[in-house]
């Protein structure tokens, strides 16, 4: 499997009440790929990652996740496969350890419930009551809950929402170290900068089509798309201009100002400009 | 293994209700509860000597046995259901099963407690007569077991009907209410109208009344009954049938996703 994909998928489709929801989507993501799924709200991501995942079917097209059609998910395959949902299912009166030590049961190989405690960061609320948590620290045990069973294929449905700075950036370590040791990742999110952090790839979904799949740096042709360039005139005024040649053009600026051009920057479309732009069309 | 798994569930479900301070108080002082006050109400006697306390246990017994079965089951799932816990765990390599025999254990534990408190406090406090043969525990034994089961499956298949898990009670709690009232649990079943007890013959509570009259009623008082005797065979027939539509329903028509997962 390591070599192979870990999914693929061929004209997927599903309608709701006679509307499509997810309208012909090809997708393949390698094993031990991080692969990020964008789309505003209602774009079909999190159709097309519960259809992955088993829990909805599909109307039309082909879907094999670590080979298997998850329509016919037995507890063998779900046992390679982790999951954490965008909305958190809570034992409020139970703690945190009873928690990931009662689903490390269902698992035929689990790790260790305290290191995947520590690993999550929650090793100081062990004892605690889950409905003591924090939103940051529910999340963290929602991917607690989803790692326990060591999966070959780790799937995340926006798990960073409503973490504070730090403890995004700690998550992002936790992905890389799960990825690192050869875990497939998909996930969904609205942080693009998320995306761009973590993502070997980043796949664009709108209207129920995938219509962009690429690196986080070439999506959308960002890397040649025009840049703008920005300085201030000896006067003081701020002036910035659009280029298909910036190069060119902080030339002729360097020449037009004897040297260095105060206050010079060079930027290319952002992820998000690229992203809002696909969506917007 | 796999069994060690189940009794693993049954031993958490225990513990989150336990640890639910109002669940435990309400759930398992409630019948204890009523007894307290239809005791003190009605201090007389139904005839014969035989003391209200009697009659009342019965009822009792049983309120409490469709309560754990069938309310607390039919609320507490579609909570679940909306919190998500059912979802997350079919996406886990837990075998179905493992989640109702979680709740069953749960039922049966909560069962055995309230009925023990209930019967201690009758006896101690409203001078109410145990059963006094072996033969009578028996049947106490059965029609319980074979109630709760009923009651229990109800409410696994009841729990498909709520929309949402903040509408469960709403939709629980007036079809509990009734049955209390047209089987016998308040009243003397056999003063209530004629189609009120034809209508509660339908339903398991009239029979796991009468089953329970059977022990902790004088057996002559069986020709009271409607229909001349305790009739504990036909008791038996009807909660078994209960419990096979009602396990058909299960197997048919459970969701462990709410409507908008599609």
């Amino acid at each position: 499997m390591r070599d192979g994909a870990a999914i693929e998928v061929r004209g997927l489709r599903k309608v709701y009440g006679g509307t499509p929801a997810v309208d012909g989507v090809d997708l393949t993501v390698p094993a031990g790929e991080i692969f990020a799924l964008l789309g505003p709200n209602g774009a079909g991501k999190t159709t097309t990652v519960e259809i992955l995942e088993g829990y909805r079917k599909r109307d039309g097209g082909e879907v094999s996740v670590l080979g298997i059609d998850p329509v016919a998910a037995d507890a063998a395959w779900r046992s390679r496969v982790g999951i954490v949902l965008q909305g958190t299912g809570e034992f409020d009166e139970l703690t945190v350890g009873e928690v990931v030590s009662h689903f490390a049961r269902f698992y035929p190989s689990p790790d260790d419930p305290a290191a995947v405690i520590a690993r999550v960061g929650l090793t100081g609320k062990t004892r605690a009551r889950t409905h003591t948590l924090s939103g940051g620290q529910k999340r963290r045990l929602d991917v607690a809950l989803g790692i326990i069973g060591r999966p070959q294929l780790l799937f995340l449905d926006e798990p960073t929402t409503g973490f504070d700075p730090e403890a995004r950036r700690e998550f992002w370590e936790l992905i890389r170290d799960l990825a690192g040791g050869g875990t497939t990742i998909v996930l969904t999110t609205h942080y693009l900068e998320e995306a761009e952090a973590l993502a070997d790839r980043v796949g664009v979904i709108a209207g129920g089509r995938l219509i962009a799949v690429d690196t986080p740096r070439d999506l959308g042709d960002r890397d040649s798309a025009p840049a703008t360039v920005s300085w201030r005139t000896p006067e003081g005024v701020w002036e910035s201009a659009r280029s298909a040649t910036p190069t060119a053009l902080v030339a002729d600026l360097a020449s037009r100002y004897g040297g260095e051009v105060p206050g010079l920057t060079v930027t290319r479309p952002t992820l998000e400009d690229v992203y809002l732009e696909m969506i917007s069309a | 293994m796999k069994l060690q798994l189940g009794l693993r569930q049954g031993v958490l479900e225990v513990r989150q209700f336990l640890r639910s301070r109002e669940q435990v108080v309400f759930t398992l002082a409630f019948p204890a509860i009523m007894i307290l006050v239809f005791g003190s109400i009605f201090t007389g006697d139904i005839g014969g000597g035989v003391k209200f306390t009697q009659y009342f246990v019965t009822g009792m017994i049983a309120t409490g046995l469709m309560t754990a079965g069938f309310q607390a089951l039919a609320i507490q799932i579609p909570m679940e259901r909306d919190r998500g816990v059912l979802k997350r765990l079919l996406g886990t390599p837990m075998p179905r099963w493992v989640y109702f025999a979680g709740k069953v254990l749960m039922v049966a534990f909560i069962a055995v407690l309230e009925t023990v408190i209930l019967l201690t406090v009758a006896t101690l406090l409203f001078g109410l007569d145990l059963p006094d043969t072996a033969g009578r525990w028996l049947t106490f034994l059965w029609v319980s077991a074979l109630g709760i089961t009923a009651c229990t499956l109800c409410g696994v298949a009841f729990s498909s009907l709520a929309r949402t898990g903040r509408s469960a009670p709403a939709v629980v709690t007036p079809v509990a209410l009734i049955l209390q009232f047209i089987s016998g649990v308040f009243f003397v079943f056999t003063s209530l109208p004629g189609w009120m007890q034809n209508l509660a013959s339908i339903f398991p509570l009239k029979w796991m009344c009468q089953g329970l009259r059977a022990v902790f009623l004088p057996a002559s008082f069986g020709s009271q009954e409607p229909g001349g005797s305790y009739d504990l065979p036909k008791v038996a027939l009807v909660l078994g049938v209960w419990c096979l539509v009602a396990l058909v329903l299960c197997l048919t028509t459970f969701r462990w996703t709410t409507r908008r997962d599609g």
